[in-house]
């Protein structure tokens, strides 16, 4: 039996391989005769091969609390999903607009606070965000760049328009799925590549060494570049590995470098030397002990004196939390209409602001139609989906907003489009997200694709992979079919 | 003309530039060289335990009593008796495999020497091939999913197989895939140091075997016995290529400790163990300036030169056993002056937790 040949339900939903009409969107068309001509056995097949082959090479994440086998797969799904040039296009330029905003956005409210001045945000909302660093106020980060690297996450609404739902301006991961993603498929299905011009994602190494690169402190001509890890113990630590072996520089943690002079160096077998640059994957709390939390094991004592005295140079830079916070978020269109003069390319989800009177009444009416979320977590933790939750868990949000209004926003739920995927013993739809990378260097440069993340359990929105999510290939390709 | 301005106290050590590749940084040195040291010996005692399984197969029904004795003198060689006693009431065939290659509460056990060398492997993954890395995280996964039970139900020998075999593979692609940079010189000092330790300790065990009487010397038992030595250090072979003739106790000693041809002797070993010391040390010149590397020198000197008549005259238990010890004081001496920070072990808890 071929794959396609049973029932497929599109649900109420946008879907991406199916229009409403149950006509399959052209792109999709050359998968589709290329699907069907395998087996249900063979397809079953590779894909157990492909688990394999990322077990064996320790394409893992780790998961907490979790004594034995802490190390699982992501679970990846084989049906790609494919984006059409003229799509893509459109998500390039929004996603340049608003990273191009932001970094707008964060120069000035560490120095002049013109938009605040301008009442476009509120001080109380800048001022009360857990990430806003006041210590770095008029201080300037290297070619003005805050974000070097940026995950924005992407979702389609039931009408197949992409919104933005969150930026992740600290650290975020999962690029390196993005890769192995790729070269999975490419292993498992080397023919498909042949029907489509799938765009490469191989290329986002080397644009982040050059952006990385690109702010190094002029004083060195040879600049060297280290990533900081937090450690083998981390969930991404594996990424942290792929990251450093593709760009060939050390991978340290925080107990390889040291402070002198307001100098880094890192401790190597033929004695100190210079680090100019920090891809740091650590957050800004745990970067220097002697700065901020006093017991950081993980951090470089000095580091923070060495930063401020322009000897080294950190992407992302301290601080960009402030511009992903979850309230500051709602205000982000009227920042990209601030400072660029246009209107986003790429809307924001309508969202409520508990810590506004009216708006607060209107959540706290209305919570169980609603998503709430706490304004500084990640992951999936902290959120509350009102349609699907029981009564208890709504009555303990409601509380928990009206106690702490600034720490929470709500919004309408938003049904994400679903992509086929392989649910044994056939395709059915799951709903889906997407993360393009954002490297901002001399040029601001969007890697075609990204990491789609799917929902593997039947019915639910949550797509990250701490709370049963898997990942799926995502194909940018050169034209429209 | 004027003086020179007048100097202050100096600056730290100007940091000289090398290209980037180039950079070891003292932990990835560290991690190196423990994963190359621990896959040597989870091979090694993978075959100590196979040849000695076998011999006892070999010689059963010899004497009821015999086992017991053998596998207590292989616990006394290895230096793990005391920890043996407290889990485990008597010493036999399955208990001593148990303990030795599948019980994580024995740091030195193969399960758990694979497990540390994996551990190793995936700190520094971005560093070693990913060939070596596949080898040593597949060898891990494959002892993940097998239980003791089911290991022991299908007999040991394919379980030891697959040990030695991955020990090989490992080292064949670490030749054929790693660059002679400074991390191969970690790699292989770590496990030429290893080697001479466990070739040592091996032969160590003959002289735990007490002799029911003199006359068995030469009998069949005392052969088939130092056959089992020579297997233990894969030199069974080699040996009768080099003696050809019978298989005599102090020949055995001889070519254990003495060869300078054949590469698991304390001999060669310790030679290859010189020659990466002084590289990794920067040791060129005729005296040395470290340690280390005085150590290594002359107990070489003494392997270059000593005869099998005089070790034996002042025996051959003591000179093993202080040959181990020097191996010890060098290995630590390089790895002070190249590692930087000591063990935190009070902190590792806390920054564990915060790594997540």
């Amino acid at each position: 039996m071929s794959l396609l040949n049973a029932p497929y339900e599109r649900g109420n939903f946008f879907d991406e391989m199916y229009a409403a009409d149950g006509n399959m969107r052209p792109h999709y068309r050359l998968l589709a005769e290329r699907l069907g001509s395998i087996s249900v056995d063979e397809f079953e097949r590779r894909r157990a091969a492909v688990d394999l082959a990322f077990l064996r090479r320790g394409v893992t994440f780790t998961v907490y609390n979790d004594a034995e086998g802490t190390e699982r797969i992501f679970p990846f799904d084989l049906i790609p999903r494919i984006i059409p040039a003229r799509e893509w296009s459109r998500l390039e330029a929004g996603l340049i607009q608003r990273i191009t905003a932001l970094n707008l956005f964060l120069h000035d409210l560490y120095h002049g606070q013109k938009i605040i001045k301008d009442k476009i945000v509120p001080a109380a909302q800048v001022f009360s965000a857990k990430h806003f660093r006041r210590e770095f106020m008029n201080f300037s980060v290297p070619r003005d760049i805050y974000v070097h690297i940026c995950g924005t996450d992407l979702i389609r609404g039931g009408d197949g328009a992409y919104l933005v739902l969150e930026d992740n301006l600290r650290c975020p991961s999962g690029v390196s799925y993005m890769i192995e993603n790729r070269s999975a498929m490419r292993r498992a299905f080397p023919n498909l590549f042949q029907s489509y011009a799938v765009r490469p994602v191989e290329g986002y190494s080397e644009e982040l060494l050059k952006a990385l690169l690109h702010i190094a402190p002029a004083k060195s001509d040879k600049p060297s570049v280290v990533l900081l890890t937090p450690g083998v113990f981390n969930s991404a630590y594996f990424e942290h590995c792929f990251l450093a072996r593709q760009m060939g520089v050390p991978i340290v943690e925080g107990r390889d470098l040291v402070v002198q002079n307001a100098c880094v160096y890192m401790r190597t077998t033929s004695g100190l030397l210079p680090v100019d640059v920090i891809y740091r994957r650590i957050d800004d709390d745990f970067l220097d002990p002697s700065v901020f939390r006093s017991d950081s094991m993980l951090g470089v004592p000095g580091l923070v004196a060495a930063y401020r005295a322009g000897n080294v140079a950190l992407a992302n830079s301290i601080g960009t939390g402030v511009a992903d916070d979850k309230v500051i978020y709602a205000y982000i269109p009227r920042v990209i209409k601030y400072y660029l003069d246009q209107d986003p390319i790429l809307p924001s989800v309508n969202t409520y602001l508990a810590s506004e009177a009216a708006e607060r009444k209107f959540i706290l009416e209305n919570i169980s139609k609603l998503v709430v979320k706490s304004a500084n977590e990640a992951g999936g933790y902290g959120m509350l989906i009102g349609p699907a939750a029981a009564k208890g868990e709504v009555e303990e949000f409601r509380a928990k907003v009206a106690a702490n209004p600034r720490n929470f926003i709500a919004q309408e739920p938003i049904m994400l489009s679903r992509s086929p995927t392989w649910c044994q013993p056939g395709l059915e739809g799951r709903h889906i997200d997407l993360r393009p990378y954002v490297l901002c260097g001399e040029k601001t440069v969007v890697t075609p694709g990204g990491l789609t993340r799917v929902a593997l359990r039947k019915g639910s929105l949550v797509v990250n992979s701490s709370q049963g999510g898997g990942s799926k290939d995502t194909w940018v390709i050169a034209g429209d079919t | 003309m004027k003086f020179p301005p007048k100097k202050d106290m100096a600056a730290p050590r100007a940091p000289f530039s090398r290209p980037q590749a180039n950079v070891m940084l003292s932990r990835v040195a560290h991690s190196l060289y423990w994963m190359s040291r621990y896959i040597e010996r989870a091979e090694n005692t993978a075959r100590l335990l196979e040849v000695n399984l076998q011999f006892i197969l070999d010689f059963r029904g010899y004497d009821d009593a015999y086992p017991r004795e053998h596998w207590g003198s292989i616990l006394a060689g290895s230096g793990d008796e005391e920890r043996f006693g407290e889990h485990y009431p008597s010493a036999d065939s399955r208990s001593v495999t148990e303990f030795f290659a599948f019980d994580l509460r024995n740091s030195n056990s193969i399960l758990a020497c694979v497990f540390a060398a994996r551990e190793n492997a995936r700190m520094i993954r971005d560093q070693i091939s990913i060939e070596m890395w596949e080898t040593i995280n597949e060898l891990y996964l494959f002892l993940k999913s097998r239980s003791t039970t089911d290991v022991w139900a299908a007999g040991p020998y394919e379980f030891f197989q697959d040990i030695k075999r991955n020990s090989h593979l490992f080292q064949g692609l670490s030749d054929s895939t790693y660059s002679r940079s400074e991390g191969w010189e970690f790699i292989q000092f770590g496990k030429y140091v290893e080697r001479a330790m466990m070739t040592a300790r091996i032969l160590d065990v003959k002289y735990h075997i007490l002799l029911p009487s003199a006359t068995d010397v030469g009998g069949a038992l005392d052969t088939a016995q130092w056959q089992a030595v020579l297997r233990s250090a894969s030199a069974l072979d080699a040996y009768r290529r080099f003696y050809v003739r019978e298989i005599l106790p102090w020949k055995v000693a001889e070519f254990l400790i003495f060869s300078d041809s054949f590469p698991r002797s304390v001999h060669f070993c310790v030679a290859q163990v010189d020659d990466f010391l002084r590289r990794i040390l920067g040791e060129s010149g005729a005296r040395p300036r470290t340690e280390a590397a005085r150590l290594s020198r002359r107990l070489l000197a003494n392997l270059q030169s000593l005869t099998i008549d005089e070790v034996l005259g002042d025996g051959l238990h003591e000179f093993l056993v202080e040959t181990g010890e020097i191996l010890d004081r060098i290995s630590d001496g390089v790895v002070q002056a190249t590692m930087f920070y000591p063990a935190e072990s009070s902190q590792e808890d806390q920054q564990l937790q915060q790594q997540q």
